[in-house]
């Protein structure tokens, strides 16, 4: 396999609350190839979020990376300079909010804005700065992109500003997008444009994603690789396809077939027992073993992953795929 | 002859709440962008938005009616004139026969209490200063429905049919999670003996696994009450999980409606045809999108003749100027199209 661009190893990000050490994310470890599209998928509160922070460097107060190491094209970022970090954030690395008010001032003209992100990494004259700033435009579908231009923020729809966003986060070609569920707020007709247009611009400029969402559906139809989170880890990850039709992990076949489909019609939907423990009280051993169905006195014991096929593994004692021996 | 007529007919069975060219006109609210340029200085344009423009609907009893379209095409609008909570700018409201306008004090009492409404977010429609036990058994009490002695096994009674522990009876809603606190709501709107419930969104702020609790017990309450549902919802999985009839709405108006199965199977308007494509769908595996091209219009200055015309892929002249109107176009099929004037 080829290089990867980014590679995280046991990743700690805790939170320090008066009620108690919040284990965000709690020993993440995953690798992303240039040019690949990863989907991070689960409950609201795993850690998905978080851990596309840890990436960018933008952990706050009370919250501290505590251990692990992330890479970046060989390079690590745990523990690097503040200034490195604002560096890299915005050219090499970008960030696409799921409300893209996160991105934009509401204040600020859209020419004034996306010229000010341009010369903030690049040292080009305003004339340039404002052509380039028309041709982002248009390369996400904005119509009449000169006119566009003098608009404010307020006087575009939803998925307009969202792709004003992605405008903003495409203008360096940056090598690695992290994208939190950036369609979640938009239409269905809208976020099918988006999807295919994001999937475009990452085949022609080799620029690898990650993509942050709770919607399985989404990540099937995009996604190259998959990575299920739950209580601050990665319980399952691998190929997207082999992961959704055969998952390994119960927690991954739990969510799937959750889902209201074409043959659920009429019928009761499977749903996963209990709800997701609170990250101040995680249960002993495995974290989903309260709520699953195979749990026995094995599970206990804190699972390690394990191989369960081509390029995938689990964090089960009982895997629902045979084991790849070690 | 119109859409709801002919349910009424066909059916011969009064229908429960039936609405004739009900619409409602608004003057626009700034979204949270416009206010602030707002408070800025900036002008901001704010028309009048006819968020439900001549709408056509009769639910039967028993029967689950899903609404399905896109942000701001009149969905919420629409539920909350069928249940009552907001006044129509103009139309016919009928329950179980009899327009509103002819209601005796007696029928009206027992319209409002018939129809009651289940919201998005659970935490912001049940009043944080509460205890559950009051949330649930206020209105029963109001209403006669049991005594102020009686309340606390009519509230204990309640909880358990939605699966809550009536032991938590004395605590306040943020003390629940999201799929508990959606249940309270049910409990809540259940408690007044409903025959029909709108639920808005009522899964859409859940977790997956939750939402899957909460959509099994809807299924299960509308067998033991025998209970009439309008479901809406943005999710096309959901309304086809849920449904035996669909309605899909586009810019304030109904431009398509039919059984579940016909029209998952073969939707006959363009934009339900687009919609059906685009969803995502688990298993479906990865896929190239050709999406609908064009943003949503603004409700404000929709364009003239079929809504959809700037989008669709078949439109012809007569689209940009003349309105289609919902036609029947098979059994229990309606569609608002010009594709299907030729025959
Ligand atoms: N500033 C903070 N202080 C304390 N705990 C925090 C803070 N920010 C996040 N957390 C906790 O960290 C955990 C992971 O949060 P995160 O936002 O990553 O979840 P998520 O998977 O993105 O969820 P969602 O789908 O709801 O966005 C949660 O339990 C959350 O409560
Ligand atoms: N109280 C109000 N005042 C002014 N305009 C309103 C009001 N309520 C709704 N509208 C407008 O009416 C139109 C229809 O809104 P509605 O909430 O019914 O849409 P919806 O289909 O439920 O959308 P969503 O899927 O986003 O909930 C929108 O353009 C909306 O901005
Ligand atoms: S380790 Fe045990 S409890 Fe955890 S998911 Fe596997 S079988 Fe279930
Ligand atoms: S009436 Fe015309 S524009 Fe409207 S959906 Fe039919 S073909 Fe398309
Ligand atoms: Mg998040
Ligand atoms: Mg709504």
């Amino acid at each position: 396999m080829a290089e990867p661009l980014l590679s995280i190893r046991d990743l700690h990000t805790h939170f320090d609350t008066k009620a108690g050490i919040v284990k965000a994310v709690n020993g993440v470890s995953f690798d992303v190839a240039p040019g690949e599209i990863l989907g991070l998928v689960g409950e609201s509160g795993s850690g998905k979020s978080i851990t596309g922070f840890s990436i960018l460097g933008l952990i706050q107060q009370p919250g501290r990376i505590v251990g692990g190491s992330i890479r970046f094209a060989g390079e690590e970022l745990v523990g690097a300079e503040t200034t490195r970090l604002r560096q890299l954030r915005g050219r090499d690395i970008a960030m696409i909010f799921q409300d893209p008010m996160m991105t934009l001032n509401p204040v600020l003209r859209i020419d004034t804005q996306i010229v000010e992100a341009i010369l903030a990494h690049e040292n080009v004259g305003r004339a340039v700065a404002l052509g380039r700033a028309r041709d982002a435009l248009a390369k996400v579908g904005i119509p009449s992109p000169e006119e566009r231009l003098k608009a404010y923020p307020h006087q575009f729809s939803g998925g307009m500003r969202q792709r004003v966003a992605i405008a903003i986060a495409l203008l360096h070609r940056p090598r690695l997008i992290i994208c939190d569920e950036p369609t979640t707020a938009l239409d269905v007709t809208i976020q099918a444009q988006i999807i295919h247009e994001m999937r475009l611009l990452c085949q022609e400029q080799g620029t690898a994603l990650i993509w942050i969402t709770h919607d399985l559906a989404v990540v099937d139809s995009l996604a190259d690789r998959l990575c299920v989170m739950y209580a601050g880890r990665i319980v399952e990850q691998g190929p997207a396809g082999a992961v959704i039709a055969e998952p390994a992990h119960p927690y991954t076949r739990g969510l799937i077939d959750s889902i209201p489909s074409r043959n659920s019609r009429g019928a009761r939907l499977k749903q996963i027992p209990g709800m997701a423990p609170s990250p101040l009280a995680l249960p002993a051993g495995c974290p989903f073993r309260p709520r699953c169905s195979y749990a026995d006195d094995a599970c206990l014991n804190e699972p390690s992953s394990i191989g369960v096929g081509a390029g995938r593994d689990a964090r089960c004692v009982h895997p629902l795929v045979a084991r790849v021996p070690a | 002859m119109t859409a709801a007529m002919h349910a009424r007919s066909t059916a011969d069975v009064t229908p429960i709440v039936e609405v004739r060219a009900i619409s409602k006109r608004f003057t626009r609210k700034p979204d949270l962008a416009e206010r602030i340029a707002g408070a800025l200085g900036a002008r901001v344009d704010l028309r009048t938005v006819h968020a439900v423009d001549d709408v056509d609907l009769a639910i039967l009893p028993g029967e689950v009616v899903g609404l399905v379209g896109e942000s701001g095409c009149g969905k919420s609008t629409l539920g909350r004139m069928i249940a009552g909570i907001l006044p129509k700018s103009g139309g016919e409201f009928f329950h179980e026969g009899v327009e509103s306008a002819a209601w005796t004090p007696l029928q009206r009492h027992a319209a409002v209490l018939a129809v009651q409404m289940i919201f998005q977010d659970p935490m912001s429609s049940l009043n944080p200063r509460k205890k559950v036990r009051d949330i649930i058994g206020e209105a029963a009490v109001v209403h006669g429905m049991t005594s102020r002695a009686a309340q606390g096994d009519y509230v204990a009674d309640l909880m358990r049919k939605v699966g809550l522990d009536p032991a938590y009876m004395r605590r306040y809603p943020h003390q629940f999670s999201g799929g508990q606190r959606q249940r309270i709501g049910i409990a809540r709107a259940l408690a007044v003996k409903p025959r029909f419930l709108v639920c808005d969104e009522a899964v859409a702020a859940l977790d997956v696994s939750i939402q899957a609790q909460v959509l099994n017990l809807f299924m299960d309450l509308r067998q033991e009450f025998n209970l009439t549902y309008l479901f809406i919802s943005h999710d096309l999985g959901v309304v086809e999980h849920l449904s035996d009839r669909v309605a899909i709405m586009y810019l304030g108006r109904i431009v398509e409606m039919a059984p579940t199965e016909a029209l998952y199977a073969a939707p006959n308007h363009p934009y339900t045809k687009a919609l059906l494509e685009e969803v995502p769908r688990i298993g479906a595996g990865k896929r190239t999108f050709a999406p609908v091209r064009g943003e949503i219009p603004s409700p404000v200055a929709p364009p003239p003749g079929c809504h959809f015309h700037p989008r669709c892929p078949f439109a012809m002249d007569r689209c940009k100027t003349v309105r289609p109107v919902l036609r029947a176009i098979g059994s229990g099929r309606w569609s608002a199209c010009h594709l299907n004037d030729a025959t």
